[in-house]
């Protein structure tokens, strides 16, 4: 007979009690998994940035763009390896709650910087060779059902007009925290029809991709290029990648905090459920731990049988709770697919979710057990019968 | 006294208890010998400190002052980690109401005490399977105390008790919860642990029946001991 049976024994002698505590944790542990998915999520752009990429945007804002003649300027700062840029497109497919990222860029240089989308070589070449052409990722075309060769309209909102593409490439991201959701095309294709409708807005972009020759370079040319733009018309702001995207998030961060405030609470319940459920259990069993208090257990071996107990139950719903994370968060990624291009139960996830269970099955048994070990004998002898 | 070597030798015991502001006295100046291989019975009326006398005996109560040196070791003297591995190779526990682990088979009730002791599992079934076969409970073994009779579960609880070989049983009203014809098994098995195992019985008692079958009957009255013959029942 081992320790170990006597604590998986003890655990199921109030089998309703049981249930219930391991479906609550179980349920807690699901929605904080999914909380803390939901955070990942948010920085899961931060997560896929790149030390060597920089971002130069106009100084003032994101939405004023910037004159394409820097683009040469930018290339011959040292340090830099290679130059491309983009702009926000904002186009809307069919209506605005089928939102997803669109963006027109420079294919060449852009689609080199990124080395994490991966396009099949015959399609790259498509759509390199066809200016009308755009690429999306391979969740988004899954959604519609688009294929090779569609023909996809975007309604204009920043850039008036309805605006035809031909899916010439569809991508794949080559890590998992790749955004698999975007669309975009050809920056020349935006620029050509805006010097025939709107010439004051053409030879602008909204952002430079700069990639730098070594990632230690990188603030170093960041004030390059933001010195050499300082007292122009248009004042540059480079940063990295990652910094250019914990701006965005920085914007929603009352929302973050309020996410992750949630998941503790939802800890901090669960954990005083399962301290009233071990509280019943050791005053319930105080004479017991007393009778093997009197054959010479000591304090260490019932503080064991609690705490055992304790985490027994708690790690049972954990493991029921991390199992159902899965299909849950599959789920979520289906429905929430347009607020979270990437929505992955990460390691970390699964970590954290252990090392909450751990400390809600050590704080529930704590006060039972310094009760259970602190109980004179002769005390909770005459607690039977 | 028949002139055994002495087992349990108690001098000038105090015990009280504090409730409140007040402190009720519970055992006053109590000095008692006890032998080798003794059966003694201790009566009183309720609240006259006879589970008190038992606990302090078995060193899982302290006294106030005074001395109970039981196999030649000072028990006051003993810390409280030292007390419970004192206890757990010397002394067996009878209660009333058995104190069985209700999710353990009569055998792996048996074996508890054993799992401290460092035995191998192997060993631990022998002594285990030995103690069952003293009480006459073999074929129980794999039985949950719910499924056993009183008799039988007080009968487990005493092969629980005997299975590290102590050398003092400590019983507290071992046959209040039975009915007569278990109580009368009960304590023809524990006499028979005295007769046969040299083993020194000390029990806590109403029942005037089963005093009768011990050798000795000390009497607790307001926590002062009087002395009185067998016959007087």
């Amino acid at each position: 007979m081992h320790v170990l049976r006597l604590i998986f024994k003890n655990s199921f002698r109030h089998k309703l009690r049981t249930f219930l505590t391991v479906l609550g944790v179980s349920i807690a542990i699901l929605a904080f998994g999914l909380l803390r998915t939901v955070v990942s999520a948010w920085y899961a752009g931060v997560e896929a940035s790149s030390a060597s990429r920089l971002v130069t945007r106009n100084a003032i804002s994101l939405i004023f763009p910037l004159p394409l003649s820097y683009k040469e300027k930018i290339r011959q700062v040292e340090g830099v390896k290679s130059v491309s840029y983009g702009s926000w497109f904002g186009g809307i497919y069919i209506d605005e709650k089928h939102f997803f990222a669109n963006y027109a860029m420079e294919p060449e240089h852009y689609l080199a910087i990124y080395p994490e989308i991966i396009i099949p070589p015959d399609q790259k070449a498509a759509f390199l060779r066809d200016r009308k052409s755009a690429v999306a990722g391979r969740k988004l075309a899954d959604r519609y059902g688009w294929k090779i060769g569609d023909a996809v309209t975007l309604r204009g909102t920043i850039f008036p007009g309805n605006w035809e593409f031909i899916i010439r490439g569809i991508y794949r991201g080559r890590d998992q925290n790749v955004d698999e959701t975007a669309f975009f095309f050809h920056w020349e294709y935006l620029n050509e029809t805006m010097k025939k409708t709107s010439p004051g807005r053409a030879d602008q972009v909204g952002w430079y991709m700069v990639e730098v020759r070594n990632p230690n370079l990188a603030a170093d040319v960041s004030v390059r290029i933001d010195k050499m733009f300082r007292n122009s018309l248009a004042e540059t702001l480079t940063e990295t990648e990652k910094a250019f995207n914990l701006g965005f998030i920085s914007m929603t961060e009352a929302i973050l905090i309020t996410i992750q405030l949630v998941s503790y609470v939802i800890i901090l319940i669960i954990m005083a459920v399962v301290a009233n459920t071990m509280a019943m259990t050791a005053r319930e069993r105080i004479g017991e731990y007393a009778v093997f208090k009197t054959l010479g257990f000591g304090g260490f071996h019932v503080a064991g049988l609690i705490f055992g107990e304790s985490l027994f139950i708690t790690l049972t719903g954990a493991a029921i709770g991390i199992l159902l994370t899965f299909p849950a968060a599959k789920v979520f990624a289906q429905q929430l697919s347009t607020y979270f291009p990437i929505f992955n139960v990460e390691r970390e996830t699964i970590y954290l979710d252990i090392a909450a269970a751990c400390l809600i099955g050590i704080s529930a048994a704590a006060f039972p057990t310094w009760r259970a070990v602190r109980i004179r004998i002769a005390d909770g002898l005459r607690r039977i019968g | 006294m028949t002139g055994k070597p002495v087992i349990v030798e108690i001098k000038n015991l105090y015990k009280s208890y504090r409730r409140g502001d007040q402190i009720l006295p519970v055992l006053t100046d109590i000095s008692l010998d006890i032998e080798e291989s003794e059966f003694l019975a201790l009566m009183g009326p309720s609240g006259s400190g006879k589970t008190t006398l038992l606990n302090l005996i078995a060193g899982i109560d302290k006294a106030d002052s005074g001395i109970i040196r039981v196999g030649g070791i000072d028990i006051t003297a003993l810390s409280e980690n030292e007390l419970a591995l004192w206890r757990a190779s010397n002394v067996g526990f009878i209660f009333q109401f058995y104190n069985l682990i209700p999710v353990l088979t009569a055998f792996e009730n048996v074996e508890l005490p054993l799992l401290i002791t460092g035995l191998s599992k192997g060993e631990r079934r022998v002594h285990a399977e030995m103690a069952l076969g003293v009480v006459n409970l073999t074929d129980r073994v794999a039985h949950y105390p719910g499924q056993l009779s009183g008799g039988q579960q007080q009968r487990v609880a005493i092969a629980r008790a005997i299975v590290t070989d102590p050398s003092i049983l400590v019983a507290d009203e071992p046959t209040g919860d039975l009915d007569r014809v278990s109580a009368i098994e009960v304590l023809e098995l524990m006499e028979r642990l005295v007769h046969e195992l040299g083993k020194t019985i000390i029990m806590v008692t109403h029942d005037p029946r089963a005093a009768r079958m011990a050798h000795l009957i000390k009497h607790l009255d307001k926590g002062v001991l009087n002395a009185r013959p067998q016959a007087d029942f």
